[in-house]
């Protein structure tokens, strides 16, 4: 959480040194803290979120998440650029620990017509999937999601810098992450998981111990994306280089989990079909750490394909339909060389389902993701209500629930996880 | 997401736009078509481009009052026809530095393009069309009201000229789309701003009224600076004001981009 990495140092020793003349003019009517006397905006959340398993886990607490938050978002712009944190301070029962979570510490540029450069700590997203994620290759937070924090902190944050070309022939960004950022993964010390060593679901027993990349610079990260908008249908290439973002394979005395390399190719296209919008996506994922797919250890590489649909059905009520497969492309090597079953399918299919109903003159929210894998047999519900007592408070009532066939699969694994959730948030 | 998105349908925010101004009272009085797109031009179009601040204040039948507030950019890709807007929330709190853009197509079969900008998750979200029927962020205002009914979907005849005012009376050509049976609009003389506008449902009782309140001379163009929407079957209304109004400030066609979405201009935060 709070890496002291290179770029973020940089970034903060260079905002430091540069003089606060300023510019934010005070909100009209706006708040009186002596904040709103300096050229900064001061913003940001209290929060209480309290959840418990609906399952008995032997493994893990039956609290599933119980915790306080408290969020900064500081601001401020100048003639030459923006500058801005963002920082999370909790205290957790589940882990029984309070922490530090900076989200966001970066300077946003614009050295040149064309050019845009943001540098330091940043959340980024590309891609058109919604909650399935091919070409964005940034750190997710699993974790966060599973246990019922709000869908911002799905994403965690890069220490990167990214640079933006803009032409008229096209858009280029390119983001380099000098030390490698892995996802948030699930290593059960607060959700179990399906532990293919034990043969078993583990948890607070067994966490994964992990040899992660994490050399600065040698360790790197490039991912890039060419983007054109034509008629409004919104076209990208993408590639990545880098690595797996959670374990994708084992060490030779299979106990670690390592990130093999990985690069991935892809492409999309995103826009308007008949009422709704419609987006397609692929991925070609090159394990490079075995192309021939031969070593059990390593993941093999993938394509994976995604289709998806959004539309308003009702009044205030849209769904939206994805179909996503991933599919194992040395699957008989897999297969020849498994050390422990039970194997994967060559395929993962997979349907995601998002109805979403406002109420209420839109102050009431009610929502449902649906995550449905007819080849794994399981399923992850993500139903949500949130209501807006006024304009800064909110409340809300989730729960994050799998079921599924097989104890091994993909979201069935997170059987005992299954969890409901309540909390509050007052934004000012 | 967080709430006001979706719904935002809206995109609104025409309403700042100022008016077409208006020449000199004519001597005849003109007929209905040219009175309706002359109004259509004073509400929506005025200038090449426009910037105001948008507060919003929400009453629901207790009195109970929420507020929106917002600034919204303009850009008229043709007179009378598409437009770009590009709207950066302030207020409430949980959508703050959240972008509503939408690229509006007057064709009336082609739907517009709508994007959603959530700084939280660096996320560009493109929105499907929607009902243009629906409330806009939350609010009595419709996102036609604020973007504009196309003159194509309704009939529209003069049924009274006063001093002041002609009063247009506009039936729906397709009524199994829309929630009223007709609707009079009453519009000033010499600027052309719809001064009121009166929704009738399908029992032909009134049942919504929208009134300009406040008009200011902005460029030269007569602006509407304040407008009232009165729900007589909710009882709710919802008010909003538009304050640092200006025109033709040669906005970039770049704004209405993603590179913009994600990092807005200094115009929309200012």
């Amino acid at each position: 959480m709070i890496g002291q990495r290179c770029i973020i140092t940089a970034a903060l020793a260079l905002a430091a040194a540069l003089p606060l003349q300023a510019a934010d003019e005070p909100q009209d009517g706006g708040d009186s803290s002596f904040l709103s006397e300096l050229p900064i905006e001061f913003h940001g959340f209290y929060e209480m979120r309290g959840g418990y398993r609906l399952r008995k886990d032997k493994y893990q607490k039956d609290m599933s998440i119980m915790e306080g938050r408290f969020q900064a978002d500081l601001y401020s712009y100048f003639d030459w650029g923006d500058i801005r944190v963002k920082a999370d301070v909790y205290g957790d029962l589940v882990e029984e620990q309070a922490d530090l979570d900076l989200r966001e510490a970066n300077v946003f540029l614009r050295p040149l017509d064309f050019m845009d450069l943001k540098i330091g700590r940043q959340i980024l997203t590309w891609g058109t999937g919604d909650l399935v994620f091919i070409n964005d290759l940034f750190p997710k937070d699993w974790q966060s999601f599973f246990i019922g924090r709000d869908t911002e902190y799905l994403k965690a944050p890069s220490d990167a810098l990214k640079v933006s070309f803009f032409g008229d022939w096209a858009n280029l960004d390119i983001v380099y992450t000098p030390q490698f950022d892995p996802d948030r993964f699930i290593r059960g010390e607060r959700i179990s998981y399906w532990n293919s060593g034990l043969r078993r679901r583990a948890g607070r027993d067994a966490i994964v111990h992990t040899d992660r990349p994490d050399e600065c610079i040698s360790d790197h990260e490039i991912a890039a994306r060419l983007y054109k908008n034509i008629k409004n249908y919104e076209f990208a290439v993408y590639g990545y280089h880098g690595y797996w973002k959670s374990p994708g394979g084992m060490n030779d005395s299979m106990t670690q989990a390592i990130f093999p390399d990985l690069n991935v190719y892809g492409a999309s296209v995103r826009g308007a079909v008949g009422k709704g919008i419609g987006n397609l996506e692929i991925g070609y994922y090159e394990s490079a750490g075995d192309t021939s797919g031969k070593n059990p250890r390593i993941n093999n590489s993938e394509m994976r394909y995604l289709v998806g649909y959004t539309q308003e059905i009702g009044k205030d009520f849209t769904a939206g339909l994805q179909y996503y497969v991933e599919q194992m492309l040395d699957y008989d090597r897999y297969k020849d060389n498994l050390i422990s079953g039970p194997a994967r399918d060559r395929y993962r299919h997979l349907i995601t389902l998002r109805l979403t109903k406002l109420l209420m003159n839109q102050n009431l929210r009610c929502s449902l993701f649906t995550y449905y894998s007819p080849s794994d047999k399981d399923v992850y519900m993500r139903p949500n209500i949130n209501y807006k007592v006024n304009d800064n408070l909110a409340v809300e009532l989730g729960a994050n629930m799998f079921f599924g066939d097989y104890p091994n699969t993909f979201f069935a694994q997170f059987e005992n996880n299954t969890n409901l959730y309540a909390g509050f948030r007052y934004s000012f | 997401m967080k709430s006001l998105r979706l719904t935002l349908t809206a995109l609104v925010l025409s309403l700042f736009v100022p008016t077409a101004f208006a020449q000199d009272a004519p001597p005849q009085t003109p007929d209905v078509r040219t009175i309706v797109n002359k109004a259509n031009l004073a509400a929506y179009y005025r200038g090449e481009d426009g910037k105001a601040k948008v507060g919003m204040t929400i009453i629901d039948k207790n009195g109970n009052k929420r507020t929106r507030e917002f600034i919204i950019l303009r850009k008229d890709v043709k007179d009378g026809g598409d437009q770009k807007y590009f709207v950066y929330f302030n207020r409430p709190a949980d959508v703050r530095k959240m972008v509503y853009m939408v690229h509006k197509h007057a064709d009336p079969a082609k739907d517009d393009d709508r994007w959603l900008y959530m700084p939280a998750l660096d996320l560009v979200r493109r929105i499907a069309a929607g009902d243009k029927r629906t409330s806009f962020v939350g609010s009595d205002f419709l996102y036609e009201d604020v973007s504009g009914r196309s003159l194509e979907e309704d009939t529209h005849e003069l049924t009274e000229t006063t001093d002041t005012l002609f009063v247009v009376k506009n039936v729906p050509k397709k009524p199994e789309t829309v929630e009223f049976s007709y609707y009079n609009v009453a519009i000033d003389r010499k600027t052309y701003i719809p001064m009121k506008m009166e929704f009738y449902d399908k029992d032909n009782k009134l049942y919504r009224v929208i009134e300009s309140k406040k008009v200011e001379k902005i460029q030269d163009f007569p602006t509407v600076v304040k407008s009232v929407v009165s729900n007589l079957k909710t009882g709710g209304r919802t008010e909003m004001e538009f304050s640092r109004v200006t025109y033709n400030i040669n906005l970039s066609e770049n704004i209405f981009t993603e590179r913009y979405l994600r990092r807005p201009p200094r115009e929309a935060i200012r």
